[in-house]
């Protein structure tokens, strides 16, 4: 009897226990509740509506120095590429011709994104030491370079949610694949009508790394 | 393309200069792994050969085994001028030389945007924050207490033959295909993580994100996350390496690698795409029009011919074994035919057991070779029938800038003297 009395009461207590631990019914009780600070160090993504810009501003004027120092080494005073390094500015009126130029001005959407990627992934190797002033300078000089803010334009996280990039509009969704003619699974077998004749051949284009001869 | 030509005609110019042939580069690229070893008589019969008469090495010497010795030409290799830097760039599986449908990890091709990040594990946090009930933190440890799964996947980088798109311009299956590998995946699904976060009604979108120093980002839609997505920490039965995002990677079946995010760091759930980088300026594919399809993320149906290819010669007349590899990420590979002769007729190839869902699948198809030309085709048809299409389908349609998603059949010539050179047709 006095057993029964006490696992009763034990019982009863895991149950008290268990409810607590599961009130906010979570199935395996893995994990921690991440802290305020904790995602704010981390949570450093910007959106298109301009979610997630940090306070801060800057024009161009002041974007030049830094970019100067920051980044022409490798894009070039003018965004122009040194190298390989990505070109930053112009291709207007590229994308459609033999050789498209993407650059933030001709190709991308959303000036967030020009945020977004400075600030997490540049200067390449060095990344996220740029303050948040420091990288609304360097998008506002690019996009002054661009021809799409004035100089004295100030962006901050008011406002960069809300610049036009000029080819926002120049992205088709939703996918349109299957976008080939043969989805029914049967293929020519048999004297199909291809073209067989050989118009090209890696060997002359002449690109392929050689092997070390030892 | 204008910078690739650019460094095309550097590229001849120093040849040039060096050899004075433009001639040699090509077949230097093919013999990599032909003329490796040389016969030595003494170990044929009826002599003894020489490892016969001597002790071996003691189980002490390697803890981690490594491949034979002579298997050194079996690595991944990069095309130094794709791109700025070695730390964002691309190397290739050598799926030539490769059997079966596992790739071995430390030849799975890497892509890198920032390096390779050295991760202790024990420093290893995965936050989940944005439209979730409780935002929260694992760790690695937290993670393998989950519900486990294993899973073999291909994943294949959405600009893998990209170099293709307007004509045969790298001489090696490596190199043309090699953007892809296949392991088997052990890690926690999703859709049960998700069980102690909680998702808002809103949630339709995820942000996931690397901790590497490109802090690389793409959004995934919430239906495909719940649906097949996990996160992984081994690979082929031990930890993943490194460079395929140790200790802890997302595994995003069937869809381009780039999403693939290595070294995990954050998922954020979210109403809408957050547009990143990584989704807009590249991953899009550019049309003749000049405007771009975006959230192309399913890899279409493909397949290659990995012996005969250009790495692979045939070396003597008679019997051969044509082998391959085939995947879509619309599921399983339901055939695969081969032709010898540019396509006009087509066979039907042995499909080798497992053929997996959004994995890899092994075909061979024997032939007789008695020196004359050949063009050797592969075309793959999933499940869903999609046929593997040619390169002119797939230009008729999309043109030869978008860089991205050239699934097509490649054709390999084999000439009389059995050498194998990567031709277009037309």
């Amino acid at each position: 009897m006095f057993d029964l009395v006490k696992h009763s009461i034990l019982f009863s207590f895991f149950i008290f226990l268990s409810s607590f631990v599961n009130a906010d019914d979570r199935k395996f009780n893995l994990g921690k509740i991440a802290t305020k600070t904790e995602i704010a160090g981390w949570n450093i993504d910007v959106r298109p509506d301009g979610m997630g810009a940090p306070k801060g501003s800057g024009d161009a004027i002041k974007g030049e120095e830094v970019y100067a120092e920051q980044c022409a080494a490798c894009h070039g005073d003018f965004g122009e590429g040194v190298d390989r390094w990505p070109e930053l500015v112009g291709g207007e009126g590229s994308l459609d011709t033999h050789d498209p130029v993407k650059t933030t001005g001709s190709y991308w959407p959303y000036a967030s994104t020009m945020y977004d990627y400075i600030y997490r992934a540049m200067p390449f190797g060095v990344a996220q030491s740029l303050t948040h002033d420091e990288t609304y300078q360097i998008v506002a000089y690019l996009l002054y370079m661009n021809e799409i803010i004035e100089e004295d334009f100030v962006l901050s996280e008011k406002n960069i949610g809300k610049i036009k990039m000029p080819n926002q509009k120049g992205f088709l969704l939703p996918d349109p694949r299957p976008d080939i003619a043969n989805t029914d699974g049967k293929p020519c077998m048999k004297n199909c009508k291809v073209p067989t004749k050989i118009i090209g051949k890696a060997r002359d284009i002449d690109v392929t790394p050689e092997e070390e001869k030892s | 393309m204008k910078k690739n030509k650019k460094n095309q005609s550097l590229k001849l110019n120093r040849r040039e200069l060096l050899f004075g042939s433009a001639s040699l580069g090509a077949m230097a690229a093919a013999s990599n792994s032909v003329f490796a070893q040389e016969v030595s008589s003494n170990n044929l019969p009826p002599n003894v050969p020489e490892w016969t008469g001597e002790l071996g090495d003691g189980v002490d010497v390697n803890p981690y085994g490594m491949p034979s010795q002579f298997e050194e030409n079996v690595v991944r290799r990069n095309v130094e001028w794709l791109t700025a830097s070695s730390q964002s760039s691309v190397n290739f599986t050598p799926i030539q030389d490769l059997e079966g449908i596992v790739t071995p990890n430390g030849l799975c091709f890497e892509r890198h945007h920032g390096g390779v990040s050295i991760i202790n594990p024990k420093d290893y946090r995965l936050m989940i924050n944005g439209l979730v009930d409780r935002e929260m933190i694992f760790t690695l440890d937290d993670l393998k207490r989950f519900p486990q799964t294993n899973k073999f996947y291909f994943l294949e980088c959405a600009a893998n033959g990209g170099m293709e798109w307007k004509g045969s311009q790298l001489n090696g299956c490596q190199y043309t295909f090699g953007m892809v590998h296949n392991v088997q995946y052990t890690g926690v699904k999703l859709s049960d993580l998700i069980l102690e976060t909680g998702l808002k009604p809103k949630a339709k979108w995820v942000l996931a994100e690397g901790s590497d120093s490109s802090g690389m980002t793409r959004s995934i839609p919430i239906e495909k996350l719940l649906d097949d997505c996990m996160i992984a920490w081994a690979m082929n039965g031990e930890a993943l390496r490194s460079e395929q995002g140790y200790p802890a990677r997302l595994v995003v079946p069937g869809w381009e690698g780039n999403m693939w995010v290595k070294w995990l760091r954050r998922l954020e759930f979210g109403d809408m795409p957050y547009m990143t980088r990584e989704e807009t300026s590249k991953y899009t594919d550019l049309l003749p029009e000049g405007n771009a399809r975006m959230f192309t993320w399913v890899m279409d149906a493909k397949s290659v011919v990995t012996s005969p290819s250009p790495e692979k010669p045939i070396l003597n007349k008679g019997v051969h074994q044509l082998r391959g590899l085939a995947w879509s990420g619309r599921g399983k590979i339901s055939r695969v035919d081969v032709s010898l002769d540019g396509g006009k007729n087509w066979k039907t190839a042995k499909l080798h057991e497992p053929v997996l869902s959004k994995s890899v699948a092994r075909f061979t198809f024997p032939f007789e070779w008695n020196g004359e030309e050949l063009l050797i085709q592969s075309r793959a048809i999933d499940e869903t029938n999609y046929v593997q299409p040619t390169i002119q389908e797939l230009q008729k349609i999309r043109g030869v800038n978008s860089i991205y998603h050239n699934n097509s059949i490649a054709t390999w010539l084999v000439n009389s003297d059995g050498k194998v050179d990567n031709v277009r047709l037309g």
